[in-house]
């Protein structure tokens, strides 16, 4: 319990050498032992969304995981794919159609999102409504959620088409 | 009044415009500010020991074996806290013989609900904390509890200075209801069971408290809604001089009424702060939230409704029993819920005579006090479920009868059976555009069909009414320090911006967007040159912030007045300038402009140069006032009342009792619009909270008062997977009290989503015997209800 265990880990491209109690979660290393606290923590026992991050590209619920389980992966934060720039239209359609209220599950809804949209299809309402059904949010009542995924969807496709001609 | 010199249909107006939040952006790039994200200088964290009895006389508390404990700062009592700390009670004058015991930060004698914090331990990390709190032996002899609130009416008293278990009682009675009944040509009765639910806020509660002795001064970093109310509390149960007491509300994860109430968790954190002189920490934990968080609703109803032979209501009966739990909260009470939902039953119809009878009622559970849409939900359920019935009963459409039974648009105003006063309110409008919007004759032809086929589609519809923008009438004639009126700054920079501080707070509604519209339109200058402050009791004025629907509807006329004060100020200043009259100028897109002609005559960012830098080129004696401070309490009405209709589409699998709710359509009036798309936001997250209480939302306790549901992953809440598209129009009567118009709209989702869902429900379920009266409406009660299970 008490003896820290050294861990290498690169978070948001930056290489990470720490001390970490093994009881300590990621989340609770993001957020305190590194201040990245974009990452929330809203149920603490994975249901909530709120705390997801990408380990090594895939979306991860960052409250389930133990710190020293990172050691040696890649761990992006919102902080992280806001700075490299790899969700720009998802926050610019989030903004434009009001996604979010309070804001605290937002970075876990854009995680999902990053997540949904990586694998290139367009998903239909349906499915971006079911890749959704780990993440809560209290305010929005999530039509608008949807319409914003749901819009960056399109607007990719759109542009690969037109990379492609 | 209502001369609205508004410029809404100038093509630089603001009003009534959807505009994106400014705010908005730092919550998208995980730069928001929470409380939960807060870290001070010498920081401590707090956990606490709890209850495991929902009843119980402490023997005993041994804190020695966690005091001892390396890394613990301080391990605190009931004595300690209660000897720095006023008690309080949570009552309120105008409910006359309402009563509850005083209430302190920890319990001195007894534990009253399963989850009462007991002992506050304080350590350098919150992990440390929760380890010192497992060495706490706390010995409680348990004592029985009263968990169920029919029995705890006639149980003995659970505490000998109550006398009985009866917080609060009332009756209303308009005359002419027993006549009525008996002369009735239909009589319909139902019962209702309305669930215990809560807000489940993503943020939980959270507060850093640091008192700092040097100067006796108080900074609280509060998740609040109400900072301006907890400065004052502070301040009188702490005996801080209230200058000296700062109360700061960041960004907020949700709140919905939840966070605006007292909680022994945060009384008693400011305590320790206080002692110890150090800054402390303390985020509850989802468990925690669950047993402490006020919950909201459990009422069970009783209602009756007579009709003539045309179907036309003529009297309503009503009896509601409303548990609480051991305390009434403070400083709002948990009696409002209950007094709201009998003077709200029945409130779209045309009929005089009207009987309650409401029975406030502690047991030993956590409290129960107002969340979202406090009591409109149990009032608008339990009037359109009998309204329904009574259709079903007369073999009428459900629009035939309310379109035969509601106030007419043309005659307002109109005093309700139960005293409100309604200025003007527009159901018969609402309705038909309901109807037209669902496209309601094509969904009955399509019910039909697919009803041949085995598949049970319901439709329900519902209308409500909602209580905004409170005047004195809600708290303060009940001798609550609740702030009615809302205070603005407005200063003008050197660069020709504005800066705007207000009292009404933002947790994510988009209060300071609007804020920011109203002045940016009413100076006219281009939005993005004003910035809003809100959250602060040392930066802005004292006022009632954000609650009951309040921040457009007096928020957003405090704005308005101090915007056209700050810009009478400015054209003052610039008419010196261009030796021009005032009366003849005005600021249109950062410029002013001849009033007339619209010509350009010098900028705002000039006239403020001057003002600022040069004031020695101004007339002798001139002394421009360039911020103005203006309040605004409510006058006229004693609230601004609004109306809507929502409708529901639900399929019904009789063979699992699962529901899939297709679709739903709300019709609403909250007068003036300010913002389409921040309003339409409001009543769908408004109408989710509202499907999640009718069909899945439930603190369930067992026989001896324990929760056995307090976890994320066994109480269900909404999900995305699981909710329709909602579908919105609006319809706009501007309350003519002010110049602005605007009433609320952040309740009126949540009034009326599970009575419509209901409706929806048992009419799937219509030619199958069964009828649903209570929520959530769980698969395993419709099975119930329809005899297979």
């Amino acid at each position: 319990m008490s003896g820290k265990v050294a861990i290498s880990l690169a978070v948001n491209g930056e290489t990470i050498e720490a001390l970490v109690a093994p009881r300590t979660t990621l989340a609770d290393f993001l957020r305190q032992d590194i201040q990245l606290t974009g990452t929330h923590t809203g149920c603490e026992m994975g249901v909530c969304g709120a705390c997801l991050v990408l380990l090594d590209d895939r979306p991860v619920h960052a409250c389930l995981m133990f710190a020293v389980q990172a050691d040696g992966c890649a761990v992006e934060t919102v902080e992280g794919l806001t700075h490299r720039r790899a969700i720009d239209d998802l926050q610019k359609a989030f903004h434009e159609r009001n996604a979010l209220q309070c804001g605290f599950c937002t970075p876990g809804m854009l995680v999902s999102a990053y997540g949904i949209l990586a694998s290139g299809d367009e998903p239909d309402r349906d499915g971006i409504r079911d890749a959704l059904s780990g993440n809560y949010c209290r305010c929005t009542g999530y039509e608008s959620i949807v319409d914003a995924i749901e819009t960056t969807a399109r607007q990719r496709r759109q542009q690969m088409a037109e990379d492609k001609a | 009044m209502n001369a609205f010199a508004g410029s809404i249909d100038r093509p630089s107006s603001y009003i009534g415009r959807s505009v994106s939040r400014p705010n908005a952006k730092r919550l998208l790039e995980g730069r928001g500010r929470y409380v939960t994200d807060l870290v001070l200088p010498r920081m401590l964290h707090a956990a606490f020991v709890r209850s495991p009895y929902a009843h119980g006389k402490i023997v005993s508390i041994d804190i020695e074996e966690a005091k001892a404990l390396s890394g613990v700062c301080a391990v605190f009592t009931g004595e300690d806290l209660a000897s720095i700390c006023a008690p309080w009670t949570g009552t309120l004058g105008h409910f006359s013989n309402m009563k509850s015991l005083p209430q302190v930060p920890l319990p001195l004698g007894k534990v009253m609900w399963s989850g009462q914090p007991v002992v506050l331990i304080v350590a350098d990390s919150r992990a440390i904390a929760e380890d010192a709190a497992e060495l706490v032996i706390v010995d409680i002899e348990e004592l029985p509890a009263l968990a169920d609130p029919v029995q705890a009416m006639s149980a003995a008293a659970m505490s000998q200075e109550l006398g009985d278990n009866i917080c609060f009682a009332t009756k209303l009675d308009s005359g002419g209801v027993e006549e009525a009944l008996d002369a009735a040509d239909t009589t319909v009765e139902q019962s209702f069971v309305f669930g215990r639910h809560t807000a489940v806020t993503l943020e939980p509660r959270a507060i850093v408290a640091d008192y700092d002795p040097s100067e006796n001064r108080l900074t609280a970093h509060h998740a609040t809604q109400t900072p301006y109310q907890f400065q004052d509390i502070y301040s009188r149960h702490y005996d801080i001089p209230e200058a000296n007491v700062r109360v700061i509300a960041p960004d907020i994860g949700g709140s919905f009424g939840m966070k605006l109430h007292v909680y022994h968790e945060e009384m008693a954190v400011v305590g320790a702060s206080i002692l110890l002189g150090r800054p402390i920490k303390y985020v509850a934990d989802r468990m925690e939230s669950f047993v402490s968080d006020i919950h909201a609703r459990d009422h069970r109803v009783t209602g009756r409704l007579a009709l003539d032979r045309d179907g036309r209501i003529t009297a309503m009966d009503v009896d509601d029993v409303t548990a609480i739990g051991a305390f009434s909260s403070y400083p709002r009470t948990s009696a409002v819920e209950g007094n709201q939902v009998i003077r709200l039953m029945g409130a779209p119809y045309d009929f005089s005579s009207y009987r309650a009878n409401l029975s406030v009622v502690f047991q030993n559970k956590v409290q129960t006090s107002q969340y979202r849409a406090v009591g409109h939900p149990i009032a608008c359920a339990v009037t359109e479920c009998l309204v329904d019935a009574a259709a079903r009963e007369l073999s009428l459409d459900p629009f035939e009868i309310r379109e035969r039974n509601l106030i007419p648009d043309s005659s307002y105003p109109r005093t309700s059976p139960t005293g409100y006063q309604f200025e003007k309110l527009s159901h018969q409008v609402c309705l038909a555009r309901l109807k037209s919007i669902m496209n309601y004759d094509a969904l009955r032809a399509e019910q039909a069909g697919l009803r041949q086929k085995g598949i049970l589609r319901g439709i329900g519809i519902a209308l409500f009414v909602e209580i905004t923008n409170p005047s004195p009438a809600f708290y303060g004639v009940g001798g609550a320090r609740i702030s009615a009126q809302d205070g603005a700054i407005l200063k003008l920079t050197p660069s020709g911006e504005v800066h705007c501080s207000i009292s009404v707070t933002e947790q994510g509604q988009g209060t300071e967007t609007i804020i920011g519209q109203i002045v940016a339109d009413q100076l006219g200058i281009d939005r993005e040159k004003v910035r809003v402050m809100t959250g602060d009791t040392d930066t802005t004025p004292h006022g009632g912030a954000t609650w009951a629907c309040r921040g457009a509807g007096i928020g957003g006329e405090t704005a308005l007045q101090a915007a056209r004060k700050l810009k009478a100020n400015l054209l003052a200043v610039a008419g010196l300038i261009l030796q021009a009259q005032p009366g003849e100028l005005d600021i249109r897109a950062d410029w002013i402009v001849e009033t007339v002609t619209g010509q350009q005559r010098i900028s705002l960012a000039e006239v403020a140069r001057i003002a600022f830098f040069r004031s020695d080129t101004l007339p002798p004696e001139t002394q421009a006032q360039l911020s103005v401070v203006h309040h605004y309490a409510p006058q006229g009405y004693p609230f601004a009342f609004t109306n809507g209709a929502q409708g529901c589409l639900v399929e019904v699998d009789a063979e699992t009792g699962f529901v899939k709710i297709l679709k739903h359509w709300v019709v609403e009036d909250c007068g003036r619009i300010i913002n389409p798309l921040l309003v339409d936001e409001q009543v769908r997250g408004g109408v989710v909270q509202g499907l999640g209480a009718a069909f899945f939302e439930e603190c369930l306790y067992n026989e001896e008062g324990q929760l056995t549901n307090g976890s994320l992953a066994d109480y269900l809440v909404p999900m995305a997977c699981e909710m329709p598209d909602i579908e919105i129009s609006h319809v706009e009567t501007p309350t003519r009290d002010t110049e602005l118009g605007a009433k609320g709209c952040g309740e009126a989702g949540t009034a009326a989503a599970s009575a419509a869902a209901m409706n929806a429900v048992n009419d799937a379920l219509a030619g199958h015997g069964a009828v649903l009266t209570q929520i959530p409406m769980t698969p395993t009660r419709i099975l119930k209800a329809l005899g297979t299970i």
